[in-house]
């Protein structure tokens, strides 16, 4: 649990007040090195996207440390937010141009990430007309661009039908393999979470607190047969029954 | 007078549409795609009705109104009151359109209030996008001058215009004052309504990123503005040639736009150049509305949720 030298992102007994009076998140520590994905859940409500904000500097937090290494931030939301008068390459070039770095490389950079969400051939479509898959790999693309080091996930895929997500899960999970980044998930799903990570920090009900930790200890790729093993099923029974004492 | 008052309140009780909402009017003067016979087919309904309503013109005036004038009085009696109330068409076009004099006359009625009303929303544009964008830009510009952009849409137009006219006298430039006043709050609120129409999360990464509050500007809440911004100038467009016409029918006096000549043929009852003037600015404002539509899904087709591919 104590912040490791080597983690690009660790919490320290962060606890988080809104000036309202609500108490969201009260000491929280966990870190997250490179090469870890590290997926939460929680009741609705228990400050698992606050987590997210005060991660990417988008809120501050008000007791505790933290600190993140934010020069290179990947940051998926619930929607795709993309800019619906841009084509799908100038959506992917933005956070390159508000980095202010130069034409050439953009071009470049998005064309690469493009190509990594199988995106290829649709570079002069607006979002308007993609699909919600199609939409979020867009978002995806665009914060690959900035080769990030830390990768936060706000529920991403919960707008999505099942195949879909699932889909998009593994192609997460190739560009983790392939670029290593440190994984901040957060999700609604039991099965996803566990899927998807190297470890599951469960959440209480506001104020939020961590309130367990399990490893996943298998190695990836991950496939189906991994879904469907007998292990898999034995962590998310002891997950979701975390997870049911958190709403108590 | 009454017609003219309704004319002038009539749109300004509806300042904010939200974009989107002229679309069903698009489907008629924009059809989306097809073959020409397609696009055919869709007039249609337009010009049925269009028959349809010339129809029960005529059947008015010859069958119903003739007779029951002509009871009393003779038969020219008669003829001159149906004349009055509700000339034949075919009479209308051949004294306002087909006598070069009187055609002259209406064109150049027509040419004064294309002016106006062009240049008098080309100035309300320029004010009211301007005004939108401080408004934006900061909260406190916005709580100073939104309450009189308010004031100067619910004021009666009809009331300031005798005032307009001892300040500023009766020219061309008093008249433009009118356009100006009647056009811009449409463009004022539309404009706003569209530069915060920009998502959250939109803005969000834009602060994730340290974008500059030029760069948010330019980049986010300037093009996210743009349906919006159309659907302000399509209202205001229209305004501003009820307020050239309103002007001129006021004002009385000086050059002659087609609200003077309005008058003048009441005055003189001249019932077929008074239609042929109503027709003339119905079509400028019909016109001006259709042009903006245009250029509204031009700009925004493409991309824009709202409208129609």
């Amino acid at each position: 649990m104590n912040a490791s030298a080597g983690s690009t992102l660790v919490f320290d007994s962060v606890g988080m007040v809104y000036p309202d009076g609500t108490e969201a998140l009260k000491d929280i520590s966990f870190s997250v090195s490179p090469g870890e994905f590290v997926t939460v859940v929680g009741p609705s409500g228990c400050g698992k996207s606050t987590l997210l904000k005060l991660a990417s500097g988008l809120l501050t937090h008000t007791s505790g440390s933290l600190s993140v290494d934010r020069d290179r931030i990947g940051y998926v939301f619930q929607d795709a937010t993309l800019l619906p008068w841009r084509t799908v390459q100038k959506n992917v070039e933005l956070l390159a141009e508000l980095h202010e770095i130069d034409q050439a490389e953009r071009t470049r950079r998005a064309k690469e990430a493009i190509d990594l969400v199988d995106l290829t051939g649709f570079e002069n479509h607006h979002p308007k007309r993609l699909s919600g898959g199609m939409k979020m790999r867009v978002s995806l693309a665009r914060s690959l661009t900035l080769d990030p080091s830390v990768f936060l996930f706000d529920e991403p895929f919960g707008a999505l039908d099942e195949i879909t997500r699932e889909r998009l899960n593994d192609e997460v999970l190739e560009l983790f393999a392939l670029k290593q980044f440190a994984g901040l998930f957060i999700t609604h799903s039991i099965y996803e979470a566990i899927y998807m990570s190297t470890r599951v920090l469960v959440m209480s009900a506001r104020p939020g607190r961590v309130i367990a930790e399990f490893d996943v200890p298998f190695g990836f790729p991950r496939d189906e047969h991994f879904r469907f093993s007998p292990e898999f099923a034995e962590l998310s029974g002891q997950v979701s029954e975390a997870l049911r004492m958190s709403y108590a | 007078m009454t017609d003219t008052q309704r004319a002038v309140d009539g749109p300004s009780s509806t300042p904010h549409l939200v974009p989107g909402e002229v679309t069903a009017t698009s489907a008629v003067f924009y059809p989306a795609g097809g073959t020409l016979g397609q696009k055919l087919r869709l007039l249609v309904g337009p010009l049925a009705v269009f028959g349809a309503v010339i129809g029960v013109w005529y059947l008015l005036s010859w069958r119903y109104l003739a007779p029951l004038l002509g009871r009393d009085g003779g038969a020219e009696a008669a003829e001159r009151l149906r004349n009055t109330l509700l000339p034949y068409p075919h009479d209308i076009v051949q004294e306002s359109f087909l006598n070069g004099e009187n055609l002259a006359e209406l064109v150049g009625g027509l040419w004064l209030d294309i002016k106006l009303s062009f240049l008098g929303l080309a100035i309300a544009a320029v004010i009211g996008i301007t005004g939108a964008v401080a408004m934006s830009q900061a909260k406190w510009i916005e709580r100073s001058f939104y309450p009189y952009a308010v004031f100067v849409q619910t004021v009666p137009i009809l009331a300031l215009v005798p005032l307009i006219g001892l300040f500023f006298g009766f020219g061309f430039g008093a008249r433009l004052l009118v356009v100006v006043i009647i056009s811009l709050f449409p463009i004022i609120t539309n404009t706003l309504f569209g530069l915060r129409s920009a998502e959250k999360g939109l803005h969000d990464i834009f602060t994730l990123h340290g974008a500059s509050r030029w760069t948010r500007f330019v980049k986010l809440q300037l093009p996210a503005s743009i349906p919006a911004m159309m659907t302000g100038f399509q209202i205001s467009a229209g305004l501003s040639v009820i307020g050239a016409i309103v002007g001129d029918f006021f004002f009385g006096r000086g050059e002659r736009g087609l609200g003077n000549l309005i008058q003048f043929y009441v005055n003189r009852l001249q019932p077929e150049q008074l239609w042929g003037a109503l027709a003339f600015s119905t079509l400028l404002g019909l016109f001006v509305f259709v042009m903006f539509g245009w250029l509204r899904t031009r700009l925004t087709a493409a991309w824009y949720e709202g409208s129609e591919t």
